[in-house]
């Protein structure tokens, strides 16, 4: 008992330094660490949207298509609808759809990639052909078919692009189970007769952590990229509810794209510093775990 | 190498038939693609024999069957809106779309090549960062966003570029007017090519960089120009061929989007019509024909691999 207790106190010392350095190495990222303040800004904003909005973003004024004034601050559009407020709402939107993917994407991706690397044989051989499967698909045409059978809804968009995105996380996944399961604590602990579950989660998985939160930084970039360009199509969330790629989808009128900027220009600058200030974040993270990385 | 190519043609092949059962599972949850023609002059009794004819009553194995037999001889079957055999469709929209991905994928890596060998050489200094920092604009602006900006800016502002389509309605069809509208749909698909190459160039030649064989040659003396193209960059080739045919599937999804924009009258846009009006064998054949090319890339690759890497065998 004495012994488990020191061991654990061990453990957190253990945790708590390579969390600070993990944090000081993060640090040095200036960019990254400016992304993500920004991401935070904007995920507070997109939190309090109902709070912070002027206007209901659905409701319909009499000032149809006005330029950016004082009482519309960013205009106007075609019916009426306050810009400004339907933004904050399709942040909302492409944020929770690019997190809610990620979650699901990463928590199927790393079951199965412990599942496949852990137990081997078969049960490998029939998720990495599955894996293969999805990956060698131009996954665009898969989601956009399933997008169009399925019905463009918005927890429809997510289990779609949750089903395309999962297949690297396995792949990340099972691959460094493969060369854990060959360590000395991993041995040691199956001598031991610990039960498979226990080494599963409690030995192997927290080894795995760095690079999967790595991927997932990935996966939430492009995801929100992902349903933009879904929008833009016409298949993604639909209106009236407003997302980044659907109000995009209105720029493909001439007159809007050559005289009205003000309809399309911020949802489409939203979406790139978005996804580039999460591809920062997960640049930096990289290099801050990465164990081999010049200190 | 032979062994090992027929080994990993084999292992193909099932990938192969699930991505088609994958396809035609989803599909078959679409419902019926009559549904779209039910209207007042169709009665209920032509549908049932279109239903019967086209094989639609069957359950979903008994199609799928059926489909995967006459693809094995040579039919994709016929378009339910336009009549027309699927592969004649296919073969007409092929060329723009080969076109269109093969001079940007071109383009993208003749941008990424050299200067990611660049930043790799000049590592860790400013220039470096900055070139790492622009490339990430590269992957990060939406295709689509980019195209629009490019309309707004070189079409409708300065005129100098056609927005639609792949020649001059009326025009002689020439060499000049095809690269003309080439032009803007290509710089697109290049940036995002080349901002996710750029990166991957980098990492490859630094890790090579610091290898011993590396440092041999420049303590041999046999100068910088030399250590990085003879030594450096033939090694750092490997990865970089990889990713090359990891991208097909991503660039072919990028072409989607922007032959929508630019009535680019190839593959994307006619998936995208048949993605819309359940037309399935056209779905079907379109899937297939990719499914084809990500995997025959992807052999092409570990081909490649083996032979640029005489280290590996197989």
């Amino acid at each position: 008992m004495k012994f488990l207790t020191r061991r654990n106190i061990d453990n957190m010392e253990y945790k708590s330094s390579s969390f600070k350095m993990i944090a000081r190495r993060f640090g040095r990222h200036k960019l990254a660490v400016v992304s993500l303040y920004f991401l935070c800004f904007m995920t507070v904003l997109a939190i309090l949207a109902p709070v912070i909005a002027p206007y209901d973003p659905n409701k319909v004024s009499t000032s149809f298509s006005s330029p950016p004034s004082l009482q519309h601050w960013l205009g106007t559009d075609q019916i009426g609808r306050d810009m400004f407020s339907r933004l904050l709402y399709a942040t909302r939107i492409s944020l929770f759809v690019g997190f809610a993917t990620t979650v699901i994407s990463t928590v199927v991706g790393v079951v199965l990639g412990l599942i496949a690397g852990y137990f081997g044989g078969i049960i490998d051989i029939i998720i990495m052909r599955i894996t293969d499967t999805i990956m060698s698909f131009p996954y665009i045409l898969l989601v956009l078919v399933a997008a169009a059978i399925f019905g463009p809804g918005l927890w429809n968009i997510i289990l779609i692009l949750g089903f395309v995105d999962w297949p690297g996380a396995a792949r990340l996944v099972r691959g460094s189970v493969l060369s854990l399961r060959e360590t000395n604590f991993v041995k040691g602990s199956k001598v031991a007769g610990m039960p498979n579950r226990y080494i599963l989660f409690s030995e192997i998985l927290p080894n795995t952590v760095g690079p999967v939160l790595v991927y997932a930084t990935s996966v939430f970039a492009l995801t929100i990229l992902d349903e933009a360009a879904l929008g833009f199509l016409g298949m993604g969330v639909q209106p009236p509810t407003a997302s980044l790629g659907n109000i995009l989808n209105g720029a493909e009128s001439i007159t809007i794209l050559t005289s009205k900027f003000w309809l399309w220009v911020p949802a489409g600058v939203i979406i790139m510093l978005l996804v580039l200030s999460i591809n920062f974040v997960g640049d930096a993270l990289r290099d801050a775990i990465d164990p081999s990385a010049k200190e | 190498m032979l062994k090992y190519t027929i080994k990993r043609i084999l292992i193909a092949i099932p990938v192969l038939i699930g991505i088609t059962i994958l396809d035609y599972a989803i599909m078959s949850l679409a419902g019926s693609p009559l549904e779209m023609m039910i209207g007042p002059k169709t009665s209920e009794a032509a549908l049932e024999a279109r239903a019967i004819r086209l094989g639609l009553d069957k359950p979903f194995y008994v199609q799928y069957f059926v489909w995967l037999m006459n693809v094995l001889r040579g039919n994709l079957g016929y378009s339910v809106k336009s009549y027309q055999p699927v592969s004649e469709i296919i073969g007409n929209h092929l060329g723009p779309t080969l076109l269109l991905m093969g001079t940007s994928l071109l383009l993208g890596l003749a941008i990424a090549i050299p200067i990611g060998i660049y930043s790799a050489v000049h590592r860790y200094t400013r220039r470096d960062y900055a070139l790492v920092t622009i490339s990430f604009f590269g992957t990060s602006v939406p295709s689509f966003f980019l195209a629009l900006i490019f309309i707004y800016l070189f079409t409708v502002r300065l005129g100098w570029l056609p927005s639609s389509g792949i020649r001059t309605a009326g025009g002689d069809g020439g060499i000049a007017d095809l690269i003309w509208h080439l032009i803007m749909p290509v710089l697109i698909l290049a940036i995002s090519v080349a901002g996710s190459n750029i990166r991957y160039v980098r990492g490859a030649v630094l890790e090579i960089l610091q290898k011993d064989y590396v440092r041999t040659a420049k303590s041999k003396g046999i100068g910088r120009f030399l250590v990085i193209n003879k030594h450096a960059l033939r090694n750092a080739l490997i990865p970089i061929v990889t990713v090359i045919g990891m991208q097909i599937p991503t660039l072919f999804g990028g072409a989607v989007i922007i032959e929508q924009i630019f009535s680019w009258p190839g593959l994307g846009l006619i998936t995208m019509n048949a993605i819309t009006g359940r037309d399935y064998p056209v779905i079907m054949g379109v899937a297939l024909l990719t499914a084809i090319v990500v995997l025959l890339s992807n052999l092409l690759t570990d081909i490649i691999y083996a032979l640029v890497d005489p280290t590996i065998k197989y």
